[in-house]
């Protein structure tokens, strides 16, 4: 389990990023971790993964503070940034070099993810290939999708932080995001849609309190509070929008 | 499929599965998909395909054979025809029924499209 407590940082002395997160993360489940440009989403992931130390509160991989980058902590996790150096190296070199740091890794699953990626010939150069993950095109994205569909089970935690929700949202069971160096909802998906009913009527709506709304021609696409316990569909667009119009309530709501 | 409809996904698979038995695809008494192929066919999170095969076992389409996996119950197709006909008659019929109020349309009329 990864864990923050309370956790202070600032790149600036004077200027606070994070002024108390707490966050926790579950095994099983792969979040979506949301936020504007700014909010701190890639400082808080360098926090978790011992790149960067809190200034106060902790950070904690199963217990132990992620800043020790125990040798055990470290073969347990993988941070992919944005931009990654990739060396000149032929798959197979690379597989070679890298994989003696992950006990877990699996020569098999390397070969299968490969194989999806149709780029499998262990003989070719890995910085061929290494479009950053924004960078995919059209049928790689469903062959990521198919790849996380995969990799993913009740042991594994998976944070992914992206602005490109409408290509994952199918895959994210839990959102946390983050805004003015807060975390102002971490939850499931199911405890998501069990508060706030996401819906597009021809009008406003009458029960319940209404958290956010947009006029369009399709209809009043609406976030509203879920009085009558109906199941929606969870919009990750929507919900961004109605968080960060309504901090204090929904903090409170998904305490 | 497409998920942008405002149906939840995890009730879109499930709908799927009742396809997939009434048309003769999943048999009664064979094994059904595993959580894991279905989340990848539908690039979806495994939790949600899980959520789907949880309400299939309440509604006893399919059992849980521990370390085996699911198997597609005997009696699932007459069961989801009885679950069918009565989302039918709750949701579709009212709806039918208030739209033919709005247009002034006899239940005449509907008798001699239906012949």
């Amino acid at each position: 389990m990864i864990q923050l407590n309370n956790v202070e940082f600032g790149y600036d002395k004077n200027r606070k990023l994070f002024n108390g997160v707490n966050w926790q993360l579950e095994p099983g489940h792969l979040y979506g971790l949301l936020g504007r440009n700014g909010a701190g989403k890639t400082t808080l992931l360098k926090i978790m993964t011992g790149l960067l130390f809190p200034q106060a509160g902790d950070a904690l991989i199963d217990g132990e503070p992620a800043h020790k980058r125990t040798a055990q902590q470290l073969s347990d996790i993988y941070f992919l940034q944005e931009e990654i150096y990739v060396p000149h190296l032929k798959i197979k070199q690379f597989e070679e070099a890298f994989a003696p740091f992950y006990p877990h890794f699996s020569h098999e699953q390397f070969v299968e993810y490969l194989t999806k990626m149709e780029m499998d010939n262990m003989l070719g150069f890995i910085d061929k290939f290494s479009h950053a993950t924004n960078g995919l095109d059209i049928p790689t994205k469903s062959i990521f999708r198919k790849i996380m569909a995969a990799y993913a089970d009740e042991q594994k935690t998976v944070i992914i932080s992206t602005h490109q929700v409408r290509d994952l949202h199918s895959l994210i069971d839990a959102v946390s995001i983050l805004d003015n160096g807060r975390m102002i909802l971490n939850a499931p998906g199911d405890v998501i849609t069990d508060k706030l009913l996401f819906d597009v009527d021809d009008q406003k709506a009458q029960a319940g309190k209404l958290y956010y709304s947009e006029e369009t021609p399709r209809g009043i696409y609406q976030v509203k509070e879920n009085v009558n316990h109906i199941d929606s569909a969870l919009d990750l667009e929507l919900l961004f929008n109605a968080a960060v119009q309504n901090k204090q309530e929904f903090t409170e709501l998904f305490k | 499929m497409d998920f942008k409809s405002t149906q939840t996904i995890y009730r879109q698979i499930e709908n799927w599965v009742f396809e997939q038995i009434l048309s003769g695809a999943w048999k009664p008494g064979e094994r059904a998909k595993s959580v894991r192929e279905l989340a990848v066919a539908f690039e979806v999170n495994p939790n949600t395909v899980m959520r789907s095969y949880e309400r299939l076992q309440n509604q006893e389409i399919i059992t849980n054979k521990r370390g085996i996996g699911f198997f597609v119950n005997e009696d699932a197709p007459e069961k989801i025809h009885a679950i069918r006909k009565k989302e039918f008659m709750e949701e579709e019929v009212p709806e039918f029924l208030k739209n033919m109020r709005l247009l002034g349309i006899t239940m005449e009329e509907i008798m001699a499209v239906s012949n």
